[in-house]
This record gives C-alpha cells, sequence and structure tokens, in this order.
C-alpha cells in the first residue's frame, strides 16, 4: 500500500505535537523505567512475532543474492551461498554500471528535490506563521486544500502538461513536480509558529535587519530540527513515488531504482537469470536505505525533545 | 517612539524598542516581503499542481473525434461532450470491477493493518513486554523499504520455487494453492501493503500512548483494573484520534493502490493492466491513448478521495489549528 508518506507526515506531526505537549507538562520518562516488574512471555513473543514477520523479507533478499541464478531455485531458500560478490559484479556490469546511475539518480530526484522542497516549503511556512497580510488566510487554505489531493490523480496531467513543455524523458520531469510539498508547508508553518519567538524577529528589526536576513540567519536555524522532519519525509516521499518517474521517463538512464529494478523484473519474466540481479539490486539498494533510517529514527527523537522544551 | 510598535505585524511583542526604527519604507517593505517569500511556493503550486487539476477538468469533459478516414493531422479534433465520459467511466465494467476489488482489498488491508498496529503498540506500551526496542525498530523497518521494492521481495516469497513457506508446505505434504492465483492475489498484495503500513500505524498509535500520563494508570491499577483492563478502557479510547486519523489515510490510500499490482504483474497472470482503478487509468491515458477517458476516471477518484478526506479535514484543522494564532 502507497500510503502517501506526506499524508503519513501530518498524522504524525499532530501525534508528536500533542504527545510533545504533554510529556512536556507530566514529565513522563520512558516507559516502565520507574520501576522493574517481571517480563510477560506471551505479550513479549507476539510482538516478536510481528518482529519476525517484518525482518522476514529483509532477511530472505540477504540469503538469496548470495545465490547464483541456478541455484535460486534448486536450493533451500534459507541456505546461504557463495556468489554475493560474482551478483554484484554482474549487476555493475549490467550495462555498463546502469544500475549505478539509478542509485545516482534516485540520489538526485529524492535528495536534491527534498532539500530544494524542505527551502521552499520553510520559506512558505515561515511567512504564513509569522506575517499578518491580506490574503493570508486564502493562501493558507488553498495550500491546505493541495494537502488533500492525491498525488497519483496529478500524474497524467503533470505528464500532458510538461509534455507540451518539451520536458518529459528529463530530469526536469521528475524533479519539478516534487519540489512542492502543501505538506511541508503545512509542517513549517507549525514549526516556525511555535520554535520563532516573535519578539527575537521584532528587537531583529529594530537593529535594522532586512527580512530576508533574518529569515535565513534567524529563523531558519531556530526551525532546524522541525526542517529535518521535512527533509525526511519529503526524501521518503519521492523514493517511494513510483507513478511519477514510471510514466515522465521513456530513457532508462534516467531511471530512479524503483523503476530501474521493475523494468528488470518485467525481463526476468523470460530471462530467469535476470531474476539474480533484481533481487541483488532490492539488497544493494535497501541496504543505503534502511542505514539512514536508523540514523533518521534518533533525529526523530531528537526533534520529540526538542519540541517538548518548546511547546 | 510608539510608531515602531505600530509598524510590528503583530501586536505580540509590547515593548518600546531603545532605538527608533524607520517607519515608511520598512512597514512598505514588510508588506511585500510575506509575498515574496510566498512567490516560490505559489508558483510551484500554481504550476504542477492547480494547473495540472484544471487541465484534468477540461479534459474530462472533451473528447476526440476522428473525421473521415482519420488521417492527416486535421483529421483529428477535441470536442466538448459534456459528462460522457464520465457516465461512460461510470458504467464501465472493467472500472467498477476494479473499485470493486479494491474495496476489498482495503477491507482485508485496513482493519488488519490498523488492528494489528493498536496490538503491538499496546504490547509496546505494557509495562511487562520484553524485547521492545528490537522489537518497535524492526517493526518500523519495512516504511523505510519502497513499494515496489516490498513488492519484489513478497513477489519472490509468494513464488512456489523459491518461497520458504512452500518448500515447508511441501514437507507437510499440503497442496497450498499459489498466493499469486486469480483467488488469492488480493490477500498477496493486501499482504505487501500490512508489511508495510504496519510499523508506521504502530508508531503513531504509540507515540500517542506515550503522551498519557502515567499517573492516570496507576489510579486504575489501584483500583484492581488488569492490564488488559487498562489497554481497552482507557488506553484505546483516549487515543481514538489517533486511531481515527490512521483509520482514513488508510482508507484513502487502499483507493490509490498502483505500485505493488505493477510490480507483481510479471510474475502472474492473474493480474490484469485494470486491476486497480489506478492501473486503469494508466493503461487509458498511455496504452490507449485515451487521455479524455482517463482523465474522467481520475476526476471521480479524486472526488472519492475528497469525500474521505473532508471528514479527516474537519477532525485536523479542530486539532491542529485551534491553538494557533
Amino acid at each position: 500500500m502507497t500510503v502517501t508518506t506526506e499524508t503519513r507526515a501530518a498524522v504524525l506531526h499532530d501525534v508528536d505535537a500533542a504527545s510533545a505537549r504533554r510529556a512536556g507538562r507530566t514529565g513522563r520518562g520512558s516507559n516502565g523505567g520507574d520501576q522493574r516488574v517481571p517480563v510477560a512471555v506471551g505479550s513479549t513473543a507476539v510482538l516478536l512475532l510481528g518482529a519476525l514477520y517484518c525482518l522476514l523479507p529483509v532477511a530472505w533478499v540477504l540469503i538469496a543474492s548470495t545465490k547464483d541464478a541456478s541455484e535460486l531455485f534448486s536450493t533451500f531458500t534459507f541456505a546461504p551461498s557463495t556468489h554475493l560478490w560474482d551478483n554484484i559484479v554482474a549487476l555493475t556490469e549490467y550495462r555498463d554500471g546502469l544500475y549505478w546511475r539509478w542509485m545516482l539518480n534516485t540520489a538526485l530526484y529524492a535528495g536534491v528535490g527534498a532539500i530544494i522542497s524542505t527551502y521552499v516549503s520553510a520559506l512558505s511556512g515561515y511567512a504564513l506563521a509569522k506575517y499578518t497580510f491580506p490574503g493570508k488566510g486564502v493562501v493558507f487554505k488553498v495550500l491546505l486544500m493541495g494537502v488533500l489531493v492525491p498525488g497519483v490523480i496529478l500524474a497524467i496531467p503533470q505528464y500532458l502538461l510538461l509534455a507540451q513543455a518539451g520536458l518529459t524523458n528529463t530530469y526536469w520531469s521528475v524533479l519539478l513536480p516534487q519540489l512542492i510539498s502543501p505538506y511541508g508547508i503545512y509542517l513549517a508553518r507549525i514549526y516556525a509558529a511555535a520554535a520563532v519567538p516573535t519578539d527575537i524577529i521584532e528587537s531583529a528589526r529594530t537593529e535594522g535587519a532586512r527580512e530576508l536576513y533574518i529569515f535565513h540567519r534567524i529563523a531558519l536555524p531556530m526551525m532546524g530540527p522541525g526542517l529535518v522532519t521535512i527533509f525526511l519525509f519529503q526524501f521518503v516521499a519521492v523514493w517511494n513515488n513510483f507513478m511519477l518517474p514510471y510514466i515522465m521517463l521513456g530513457n532508462d538512464e534516467l531511471f530512479p531504482i524503483t523503476v530501474g529494478l521493475s523494468g528488470l523484473l518485467n525481463q526476468g519474466a523470460s530471462l530467469p537469470a535476470m531474476y539474480t540481479l533484481v533481487i541483488t539490486g532490492a539488497l544493494l539498494s535497501v541496504v543505503p536505505l534502511i542505514a539512514l533510517f536508523l540514523v533518521l529514527q534518533r533525529y526523530w527523537r531528537v526533534d520529540l525533545a526538542a519540541g517538548a522544551v518548546k511547546a | 517612539m510608539t510608531a515602531t510598535v505600530e509598524a510590528a505585524p503583530r501586536g505580540g511583542a509590547r515593548r518600546t524598542s531603545p532605538k527608533p526604527a524607520k517607519r515608511g519604507p520598512g512597514a512598505a517593505r514588510r508588506h511585500l516581503t510575506p509575498w515574496m517569500m510566498l512567490a516560490p511556493g505559489i508558483i510551484l503550486f500554481a504550476l504542477f499542481m492547480a494547473a495540472p487539476i484544471l487541465y484534468t477538468f477540461v479534459l474530462s469533459f472533451q473528447s476526440e473525434v476522428v473525421q473521415g478516414l482519420g488521417l492527416g493531422s486535421g483529421a483529428r479534433t477535441r470536442e466538448f461532450v459534456g459528462f460522457d465520459n464520465y457516465l461512460a467511466s461510470l458504467s464501465d465494467p472493467e472500472f467498477l470491477a476494479s473499485v470493486g476489488r479494491v474495496l476489498l482489498y482495503g477491507l482485508i488491508l485496513v482493519p488488519t493493518m490498523l488492528g494489528l498496529a493498536l496490538l503491538f503498540a499496546l504490547l509496546l506500551d505494557a509495562r511487562r513486554t520484553g524485547a521492545k526496542g528490537f522489537s518497535r525498530v524492526s517493526i518500523f523497518l519495512p516504511y523505510a523499504v519502497p513499494a515496489v521494492i516490498s513488492s519484489l521481495l513478497w513477489g519472490f516469497l509468494y513464488l512456489p520455487a523459491v518461497s520458504p513457506f512452500y518448500w515447508i508446505f511441501e514437507r507437510l505434504g499440503w497442496d497450498v494453492p499459489s498466493m499469486l492465483s486469480p483467488g488469492l492475489v488480493v490477500f498477496a498484495i493486501a499482504n505487501i501493503g500490512l508489511w508495510g503500513g504496519v510499523g508506521f500505524n504502530m508508531i503513531v498509535m504509540y507515540t500517542s500512548l506515550k503522551a498519557v500520563p502515567s499517573e492516570i494508570y496507576e489510579a486504575a491499577r489501584i483500583d484492581g483494573a488488569s492490564e488488559v483492563q487498562i489497554a481497552w478502557r482507557i488506553k484505546v479510547p483516549i487515543i481514538m484520534p489517533a486511531l481515527v486519523m490512521t483509520a482514513l489515510f488508510s482508507m484513502i490510500a487502499t483507493l490509490q493502490v498502483f505500485a505493488e499490482p505493477t510490480t507483481l504483474r510479471p510474475l502472474t497472470n492473474s493480474l490484469s493492466t485494470s486491476w486497480s482503478p489506478l492501473m486503469l487509468v494508466y493503461r487509458d491515458a498511455f496504452t490507449r491513448d485515451d487521455i479524455y477517458s482517463a482523465a474522467a476516471t481520475s476526476v471521480i477518484i479524486a472526488l472519492a478521495t475528497f469525500a474521505i478526506s473532508f471528514i479527516f479535514l474537519r477532525v485536523v484543522q479542530r486539532r491542529a489549528f485551534g491553538q494557533e494564532d
């Protein structure tokens, strides 16, 4: 299921903000830290079963990527083999390193795209939170409606419009439509309102600081932890968006990893040797993502704690 | 000196500043500044959200009419056809079948996913559960895996030749039909959604649970309530807003399922090119070159999504923007 990540961000933020507020008030520490109680076997087992279910496909891909094409279908699934390096070499050699090009493309779409998107969101969110001007309410309501527009519905008209501009099948066609994130603006507005005190803006103004200077030098650093969250959610959203690049791109040198692997799997239907490449490719794409994700988890916690202090 | 206070966009900070600020040009500039800051966002929004939406509406009321033999550049013209495309979509058995499949998919996925997410969240929040850190990270992990990759992984786990499950079934002498057979493929796709979504929803619920002050539970324990009673009678009602929202988002997302069935297609014959409504839209627009029908179907899906989202907007607005000035 492709729960749009932005929508998820909205819930998560909402819940986070509420919890941060309450945590700040009651000062309830981490769970179960207050007193030691014996561990219940039943509930722990259920939880571990859930963990096992979630780890199973990851474990499978780890082992399957060590097998060569014949072993994949002949040996027991969870019996590891020794061909991981051969598979990586084969994947690297496939059409002169096309796979690594997909990796770089993905980093460009998700990484650069999310950075620009976060900056645009921060600008808009700050303007909406910290200025009073005619039309503000209308602008915010229209943007908020954008939060509810399912991104996938936009993909086809976006294609048609970009085709008229001659931009389909270019990096721009995947990068540009994902720079706007109404969810990011929505979150940035909340962060700006909570993290940037109006007094500080006022005194900077009295000192003669320009508005954009105040934004870049004072507000932006204060919004930092919130902006990391916006960046992460946008990053995952772009990384996860399959339909847009699938529609926009014909040239496989521009593919992100998801569209590329899906295409390889398609070829595998007639050429089973491809399956080994697909499996190794899936592993190599998941590893950095999971590593990144474990780091992100820490950021989320930081963000939660920071929010508790501010709220 | 008081002029500086007037020039402030908000009257929040009412303190006289030591230095007098120039009022005139500063105030005018400050009126333009928010628009300058909003400009990139508004332009991108107009180009990549508003314009495509309007364009879809325009297309959905049009159709291509072929004149003569349909040869030459002038032989095809666009014509306004009113609600014809909508009527055609709504009476198209393929579209209705895809909606039916997606409803079944949602009916399987949403209750299972949210039920398990709630169970795991409650277990994580319970005092006597062990291995919490490991389980939380493990269950959340699939959220980092894009739908295409998770469909690939599960797709292989469904193939009898590669799957460990079928290896076990074979040893046990059971004859289990392939998960990718026509009757079971909807469960196969729902399982991929479950795998990818349960952890995220669990975290949302767990975060919401952690916000509850523990004194409430202490009071209940003193009154003799069991942990299960505390979970059902106190915790679940308290996090109801989080449950409502995760449910709404999950329902919206089921309407848009596209990546999973598209990725699984090479592995099975049970998935048609019109398995889900969005796959049908894609096929109409790009395989059949009928962007007009695709546009009408898109609008119908969007309106259905809006109908669901409308409820969500009311909940969110009341909760998130009630306290902001």
